[in-house]
């Protein structure tokens, strides 16, 4: 017991708060590492606001919009960081949400007015592959190849949904068929991002559902030009990932400040190449060497939020259906 | 089963026993009111059911099916590293999953060792993904665990019955007659019956390995109801039938694994005169190394990926392990003292009730468990700050079904032994705990010790729920690691995770075994 005792001790240790006042940030786990942008941004924060930042991590953005449900009114967030546009939807009717009327000059591929939801950055998914192989340029490419991808689940990844979505939205009814044309492509299917990123860079597969901008970090934090996207003819899925005030906060000040710093050039660069997305807003510098320029608007696909929330349970069924058999 | 002559008090274990019902049973409740109305089980969620099932068994079948020889061939020989081997064989049981899939997949996968191997033959590469591979992994993790077990049942056969035997020249074909098969019968079930409830709350070994969808659990089903559809009474439901289907196999294994034991030796070091052909130890031998080969190739991987990210550790990397190394003796503390009274009570007699508490920590999904607890305490006290002694206490009563399958039939041994006799010297309930069965269960408390340390290091379980940036356990920041692209650093913290855990189950093992002989 006294090593429980000696547990105890150390934890108080390190939440004994001082007197400036807190906000809480719920965001997803890779944000918080050190090599996410989270601590950059707290110290850039706590620069200008006299108070304390506190990023709380809980999983990604499906399990922190789960969670905020669960903890309802009496959740002790300010401010949620890390929802996405397949995720609107339902937080919306959650009423969990208020306006805060911040807006900036957006550098989005899509128009954006929204008074509750406020965009940090944005990306595009594609498949991640080395230089040199031959690349299909389409899905049904993909489908004929012999080409061996891994991709995420559904059910329990946001890269994942945002996979079937962009079928879905790239090819609407004929979804299923592309789905059957795929199924003898797919090595396997993981449970999330990590480890399909993981067997991909191990030789499993000779592409992975991931980001354009995954070549970007191989360029950049490790000087390794042997990645590259493969560009698909029928358009690339948008994922734009947003931050909300809580209704319940009780810093609602505090966290509007936040959503507002959101736009600040040290925020922008900090999730850049820590979170490996593109700018909402474009900082002052533009993007850094290393990026890729994002595909063009007519190039990018986004199925609005409710109409996200509507196909996804459909899209789902279809899903499982082809890959069951 | 009747109440045995014994002075020992049946209240603490009844108490702790009621203490683990309490705590997941609570948790399920918790989750159950806290649901809206949502749709009930559909179709595909009996698929996973029916899936789950399939697999759980082939898993819990073939791992101690494939244990009893290797554990056989152990307990006969006495060579070099034989310590060691057995020490080494606790670590694929450990391993955080996804250290292990990527370790397994090293190995195993389209372009693994052996896939290259065959290549290099102009043979095609191993298809790993399927139901076969979803058991392969599983036996991989369980294997070991149930060879650990069944070992222990021949440990606990007393010397004197293989002197016996030896004297009246019984041959290896008597002794697995007279000795060998009666112990299994009463060991096998038990241990199958766990390996069967680990497997039920299997979920990213499955999906990954068993290719996609088509291999979806009840613990996915679990998960996609928490986050997909946030239904939380399809997710209590789905656990309700988990529970249902360990409890289950628990009751069939309670009542195979019926029937008494040896009896009490006089606790020397066993000697075996029986299978010393040269055909034997050739058969033994080989049996050692394949098992060993197929458990240590993975590891292997494990070290070689994980050992140039060693020295880039973020300083992040020792906090959480330090964190995680606190959250392992925590918990080994609170196992120990729900399991050793619950033993008791149960060598005791009347255990009955005492004994599928003790697998309820198995029964539940981690999710559940954690989101239970989470909506009981969160309006009471700050989760946070609660984060690690929480996980602590979640770790130890998912260790608890291993530790009672490990302290159970000691405990009985030594009750059955010595039960009379210190009740005719009128011996208090206290006297007989400190003095008598305790000391004869050292190896045995040793052993759990060191398993449920090594379990709660490995755990993902809860903190994930819970966690903020400064209570990171290793597990978890391994997985951060590598959601931020840092797959080296995370292959290095996998291995120190590893070389710590394995480092704590070695140390409370032997800390148990003393001067006896392993």
């Amino acid at each position: 017991m006294r090593h429980l005792a000696f547990a105890a001790g150390f934890l108080l240790a390190t939440s004994a708060g001082a007197q400036t006042p807190e906000l809480t940030v719920y965001t997803y786990d890779s944000f918080v590492s050190e090599f996410g942008p989270g601590p950059k941004i707290e110290q850039a924060f706590e620069a200008q606001c006299d108070c304390d930042l506190k990023f709380v991590g809980a999983g990604d953005g499906a399990a922190l919009l789960a969670r905020l449900k669960l903890e309802g009114a009496r959740t002790k967030a300010d401010v949620v960081l890390g929802l996405d546009t397949s995720l609107i939807g339902t937080a919306r009717d959650s009423g969990l949400f208020a306006p805060s009327n911040v807006s900036a000059d957006y550098a989005l591929p899509v128009a954006w007015d929204d008074p509750v939801f406020v965009p940090y950055d944005w990306g595009l998914f594609a498949f991640v592959h080395e230089v040199g192989l031959d690349a299909p340029a389409s899905f049904r490419e993909l489908a004929e190849s012999d080409l061996k991808i891994v991709i995420q689940d559904p059910r329990s990844s946001t890269p994942g949904l945002g996979l079937l979505l962009w079928v879905k939205a790239a090819y609407g009814d004929e979804a299923p068929e592309i789905w059957s044309g795929l199924a003898d492509n797919i090595v396997t299917v993981t449970k999330g991002w990590s480890e399909s990123y993981g067997l991909f860079l191990n030789g499993e597969a000779d592409m992975v559902l991931s980001y354009t901008t995954s070549p970007a970090y191989h360029r950049i934090a490790e000087g390794d030009d042997s990645k590259t996207a493969a560009i698909f003819e029928e358009g690339h899925y948008a994922q734009i990932e947003v931050a909300a005030k809580l209704a319940g906060s009780d810093q609602p000040e505090l966290a509007t400040q936040f959503l507002e710093f959101i736009g600040s050039d040290a925020f922008q660069s900090a999730v850049m190449t820590g979170n490996w997305m593109y700018p909402a807003i474009m900082p002052e510098g533009g993007l850094p060497d290393g990026f890729d320029t994002p595909l063009a608007a007519e190039q990018v696909l986004l199925l609005p939020s409710d109409q996200a929330a509507e196909v996804r349970d459909a899209a789902l069924d279809e899903w499982l259906t082809a890959l069951s058999r | 089963m009747a109440h045995r002559a014994v002075p020992l008090a049946r209240w603490p274990g009844s108490g702790a026993a009621t203490l683990v019902g309490a705590l997941i049973l609570g948790a399920l409740a918790a989750v159950a009111l806290r649901a809206e109305p949502g749709q009930g089980l559909g179709a595909a969620d009996w698929a996973a059911v029916r899936f789950t099932v399939l697999q759980a068994v082939l898993s819990a079948l073939i791992s101690v099916a494939l244990a009893v020889p290797v554990a056989r061939a152990l307990a006969r020989r006495r060579f070099a590293g034989r310590r060691a081997l057995i020490a080494l064989l606790g670590a694929p049981f450990i391993l955080p999953v996804i250290v292990a899939v990527l370790g397994l997949l090293t190995v195993f996968g389209r372009a693994g060792w052996i896939s290259t191997a065959l290549g290099w033959l102009g043979l095609p590469p191993v298809q790993i993904y399927g139901l076969h591979g979803v058991v392969l992994a599983h036996v991989f993790f369980n294997l070991p665990l149930a060879a650990r077990l069944i070992l222990q049942g021949w440990q606990e056969i007393p010397a004197e019955r293989f002197r016996l035997a030896a004297q009246l020249g019984a041959g290896p074909r008597d002794i697995w007659r007279l000795l060998e098969r009666p112990m299994l019968v009463r060991v096998v079930p038990g241990a199958a019956a766990v390996i069967f409830a680990i497997c039920l709350s299997s979920f990213a070994v499955a999906l990954t390995l068993g290719g996609g969808p088509r291999a979806t659990t009840i613990e996915l089903a679990i998960y996609q109801a928490f986050r997909f559809d946030f239904d939380l009474g399809r997710a209590a439901l789905l656990s309700c039938v988990q529970i249902a289907l360990t409890v289950a196999a628990a009751l069939v294994a309670l009542r195979l694994g019926r029937g008494d034991g040896f009896g009490g030796g006089l606790e020397r070091p066993v000697q075996r005169w029986d299978a010393n052909t040269r055909g034997h130890r050739v058969l033994d031998g080989s049996l050692i190394a394949l098992a060993a080969t197929f458990l240590m190739l993975p590891l292997a991987a494990i070290v070689t990926s994980g050992a140039p990210g060693l020295a880039k550790l973020p300083p992040s990397v020792w906090q959480a392990a330090l964190n995680s190394v606190l959250v392992a003796l925590a918990s080994t503390a609170a196992l120990l003292g729900l399991a050793v009274p619950m033993a008791a009570t149960i060598a005791a007699g009347r255990g009955g009730a005492v004994e599928l508490a003790g697998l309820l920590g198995l029964a539940v999904s981690p999710l559940v468990i954690g989101t239970g607890l989470f909506v009981i305490l969160n309006p009471l006290t700050d989760v946070f700050a609660l984060a690690l002694p929480i996980t602590a206490l979640v770790n130890a009563v998912m260790a608890l079904p291993f530790a009672m399958r490990i302290l159970v039939p000691r405990a009985r041994q030594v009750v059955a032994q010595n039960g009379r006799l210190a009740l005719s010297l009128d011996m208090r309930s206290t006297f007989f705990l400190l003095r008598v069965l305790l000391p004869r269960m050292r190896a045995q408390i040793g052993f759990a010790a060191g398993l449920a340390a090594a379990l709660s290091m490995g755990d993902l379980g809860v903190i994930a729920l819970f966690a903020d940036p400064e209570r990171a356990t290793l597990p978890l920041q391994v997985y951060r690691l590598m959601g931020a692209y840092q797959m080296q650093a995370a292959a290095g913290a996998a291995l120190l995770l590893l070389a710590l855990s394995m480092a704590l189950f070695w140390l409370l093992d032997r800390g148990g075994r003393g001067h006896v002989e392993a």
